[in-house]
């Protein structure tokens, strides 16, 4: 194995473990934070049980993803020492600003969150979850920033053998950052809306064996979970819609490779639904097709032709010199088709959702299957962000920066493979318990419900943080 | 060498004073949750101590690295590859410590013991390591024409890199100590302080010895002299008013000494260093220098600005968030529901 393949296996892994629970944070924290603003707001007690409780489900995907987030940042120069060196001038901005602009933020009103329950006025408190909110939000602003740079280069010249700054606003007014940080930021917001109103679902469930109070509760959960993924379900369709028409003119590989298309598809352009490419090949084994359907999804009318990847593929060798620039068809075909279905079923697991909840007739928690359905549904936001990444991410090759640095050129050539398999396996090691840990903690937090007593930790550091008493400082 | 690379290479060693003051607690304040406490109770008071803030104090680490990456990239990719194998156990400590904060008190009881452990033995493995890390790092270790570092075993694990990797760890350790007794009640306070009074004998020794290998093993003395001389006073001088304060249970006194005598430390790699950022073994000419290894001026003045914008903000917080979390904090008795004997 090569030192290229382990570097981009373990970046895969990492990253996509990362970005699990980086969304996961997001979008509850969100979730909770509207919670304890209606609790200010009206100020019912149940609000604020329901703020506790999603509060500590995502604290437990805030610890994973700071610990898997320290990797991230090291890895660049761990496995991608060249890639530091060529990108750094541009790169590493970003990377400084997210820590002091976003992670000390994040963390330091967090910690304030954590443990002054009931210490401070409750708008101070609720400002806290809200200020974690805006530190994720700005922290994905700018990793994206960095991303977006690697996927449409902007605002750099080459000197001295590297990729120098030469205009800041550029790089985070980039076309790509915007559809990017919009996609990723809506597609978070879904995914914390289908956490609550899917694990809320799964208890819901066994409510005979619950109390009336806690199965009310979970009620709550429900709607208001499904209001959130409503309206982030719609943005993140609305917003992919636009990314993919960026595509068309900033990597047309890509767009090609997302729809199968080895050939020009002629005008009017049909849409592959289901597809087989022989990569090796470069061609298409089978393909089911809707004719006029690429056109009208591409250019918003039955017109129009799109490029198919032999072309581009000249077009590139032209342009940056032979080499191979077929990403992987399939993996990009397949992932992109999984990611946008699963779209279109939180789409229509909320809508119909709220409709079956409705107060007239709610009809859905007497339905198991329907509770079945709403509660398997938590899976599919961490299935279409991985997916949505693996697209990006794949279908980039063979960059690491578009057009300019290509993967091979990157990699850290003082690394041994050896190191590498160590890396990657003591990550693999610790991912897999990472996650069984975390699943387990979930179930946990779940069967203890909303109405469990606060930990006691926290009760005793809330105990003795009295604002107004005079202290060790 | 420009103003501006200067000021960026005091930049990076004011963050990592930074990260060793606060998060060097942290580190000690872990190891101490296995060592310190006798029973449950303890632990969950040492805990306690930290717990709002430890994550806020990692940031500097997280900051010290990026505004590395952004200010000098060939330093970051010379030494981040270079060490492959030793972040990689960094990793696997802090990552282990991090989810042990939030996982010991959600598990079940039982389990409860094997958090603590992967929090204790985290904190003690990532300050050893990055002592083990800085330390080699100013011995000179071989790095070619291109920046790229190709070491031994013996590069990375030698006699002075482990005696500056326990003393980090002692020295962490220490400042943790002074810092517990600071912020807690009752019989934990009292131990922290007698702990500490022994343990900064142990640490005269080891500054000695660190100072003897000091004096071989690197080109501080023939470089830097007297700056390398004045700061290795300092340090022992805070050391002694650490201990001192320990004495006269001037608690407040003795953590900013201890945390100020890892500043120090800092210092006199930093200015051993200077102007320097990674040495080669294979001769100096292969030196990574300051005016070499840094990012555009465009890129530095840009980072400048936004650096001398937003740490004030993040200071300023910081320092609330202290002043908010400044009570002791005293022994558990309360014991609730599924919860009992935690
Ligand atoms: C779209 C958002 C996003 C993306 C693409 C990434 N991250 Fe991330 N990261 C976050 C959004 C985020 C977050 C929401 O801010 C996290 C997740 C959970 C958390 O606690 O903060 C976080 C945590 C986190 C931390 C720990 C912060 C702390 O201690 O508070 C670091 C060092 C990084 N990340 C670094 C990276 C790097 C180098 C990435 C590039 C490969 C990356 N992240 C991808
Ligand atoms: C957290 C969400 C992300 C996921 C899930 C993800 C996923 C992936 C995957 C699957 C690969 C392997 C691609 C391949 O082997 O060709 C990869 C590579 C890479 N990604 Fe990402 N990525 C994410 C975010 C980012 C961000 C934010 C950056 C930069 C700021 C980034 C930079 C890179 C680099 C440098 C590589 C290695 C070069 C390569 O193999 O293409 N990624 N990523
Ligand atoms: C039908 C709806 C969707 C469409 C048309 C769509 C479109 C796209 C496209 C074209 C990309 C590649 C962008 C690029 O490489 O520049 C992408 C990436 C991505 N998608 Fe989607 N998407 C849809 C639904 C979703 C959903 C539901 C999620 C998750 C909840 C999601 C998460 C992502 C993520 C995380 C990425 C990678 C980051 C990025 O480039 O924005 N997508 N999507």
């Amino acid at each position: 194995m090569s030192i290229v393949t382990l570097a981009r296996f373990q970046f895969a892994m990492t990253t996509i473990f990362h970005f699990f629970f980086v969304p996961f944070t997001i979008g509850t924290a969100l979730a909770v934070a509207i919670m304890e603003l209606c609790y200010v707001k009206t100020n019912n007690e149940e609000y604020k049980k329901l703020t506790k409780f999603w509060g500590n489900i995502m604290l437990l995907s805030f610890a994973v993803g700071v610990v898997t987030g320290i990797i991230q940042e090291f890895q660049f120069g761990m496995n991608w020492s060249d890639y530091s060196r060529f990108v750094g001038d541009i790169f590493g901005a970003p990377l400084a600003v997210e820590a002091l602009l976003a992670f000390f933020m994040e963390s330091t009103f967090l910690g304030l969150w954590m443990f002054t329950w009931d210490k401070v006025g409750k708008k101070l408190h609720a400002t806290f979850i809200w200020l974690v909110v805006a530190g994720s939000m700005l922290s994905a602003m700018w990793i994206l920033a960095a991303n977006s740079f690697m996927q449409h280069p902007v605002g750099y010249t080459i000197r001295h053998g590297r990729a120098e700054m030469t205009d800041f606003l550029a790089l985070i007014t980039n076309s790509q950052f915007f559809y990017e940080y919009g996609h990723v930021i809506t597609g978070a917001i879904t995914m914390g809306g289908i956490i609550v109103a899917g694990l809320a679902a799964f208890r819901l469930l066994k409510k005979d064996k619950l109390s009336a109070t806690t199965t009310n509760l979970y009620k709550k959960s429900v709607r208001l979970g499904l209001v959130i993924s409503l309206i982030g379900s719609i943005s993140v369709m609305g917003i992919g819609d636009l990314q993919m028409k960026a595509l068309l003119n900033d990597q047309p590989m890509k767009f090609a490779a997302m729809e199968g298309d080895y050939k020009d598809s002629g005008d009017p352009a049909a849409w592959t639904v289901v597809a087989w490419a022989n990569e090796a090949k470069h061609e298409e084994v089978f393909g089911v097709k809707i004719p006029y359907m690429l056109s009208i999804l591409s250019y918003g009318k039955p017109s129009g032709s799109v490029k198919g990847m032999d072309t581009v593929n000249k077009e590139l060798t032209a342009k940056y010199g032979k080499r191979n620039y077929y990403p992987m068809v399939n993996t990009l075909f397949y992932s992109f088709r999984l990611m946008a279905a699963f779209g279109v079923l939180m789409f229509l697991v909320s809508a119909l959702g709220l409709f079956f909840t409705r107060k007239k007739n709610p009809i859905l928690y007497e339905k198991k299957w329907m509770l079945w359905i709403m509660g398997l549904t938590t899976f599919a936001p961490f299935l279409a962000n991985t997916f949505g990444w693996m697209i990006t991410e794949f279908g980039r090759y063979p960059w690491t920066v578009y057009g300019l640095f290509t993967i091979q050129q990157s990699v850290s050539p003082n690394v041994s493979v050896t190191s590498l398999l160590i890396s990657n396996t003591v990550y693999f090691l610790l991912f897999t318990s990472l996650a069984i840990t975390m699943i387990g903690l979930v179930v946990r937090e779940l069967k203890k419900g909303p109405e469990y007593e606060e930990e006691q930790l926290r009760a005793v550091t809330n105990a003795s943080v009295d604002p107004f008493d005079k202290g060790a400082f | 060498m420009s103003g501006l690379q200067f000021f960026w290479f005091l930049l990076i060693g004011v963050l990592f004073s930074g990260f060793f003051f606060l998060e060097g607690f942290d580190y000690g304040v872990g190891m101490a949750v296995q060592s310190l406490a006798h029973n449950e109770e303890e632990k969950d008071q040492i805990v306690a101590t930290i717990g709002p803030v430890w994550d806020g104090n990692e940031v500097w680490l997280l900051t010290a690295g990026g505004a590395m990456f952004a200010s000098f990239p060939y330093w970051y990719a010379t030494l981040f590859s270079g060490y492959y194998l030793i972040l990689l156990i960094i990793l696997f400590g802090l990552i282990i410590r991090g989810v042990s904060f939030e996982f010991r008190h959600k598990v079940p009881v039982e389990k409860k013991q094997r958090w603590n452990w992967t929090l204790s033995i985290g904190s003690c493995m990532v300050p050893f390591f990055l002592g083990v890390m800085f330390i080699s790092m100013v011995q000179g270790m071989p790095i070619d024409a291109n920046g790229n570092m190709s070491a031994t075993f013996t590069d990375y694990i030698n006699v002075f890199s482990v005696v500056g990797g326990v003393a980090v760890v002692l020295l962490t350790y220490l400042h943790g100590l002074n810092y517990i007794s600071l912020k807690t009640e009752g019989p934990v306070r009292e131990r922290a302080r007698n702990y500490a009074q022994f343990l900064y004998w142990v640490l005269y020794l080891g500054l000695v010895v660190f100072a003897v290998l000091l004096f071989f093993m690197t080109d501080f003395f023939k470089l830097h002299a007297a700056t390398t001389l004045i700061t290795l006073v300092v340090i022992v001088l805070l050391t002694v008013i650490a201990h001192l304060a320990v004495f006269k249970r001037k608690e407040m006194t003795a953590f900013i000494a201890s945390g100020l005598s890892l500043v120090s430390v800092v210092i006199l790699l930093f200015q051993g260093l200077f102007p320097r950022v990674m040495i080669s073994s294979l001769g100096s000419k292969y030196d990574l220098l300051i005016k070499d290894a840094s990012s555009t001026p465009y890129t530095l003045k840009l980072m400048s600005i936004i650096a001398i914008t937003l740490v004030p903000f993040v200071l300023a917080y910081t320092v609330w968030a202290y002043y908010i979390f400044r009570k002791r904090i005293k022994q558990p008795v309360i014991v609730t529901g599924e919860n009992n004997g935690r």
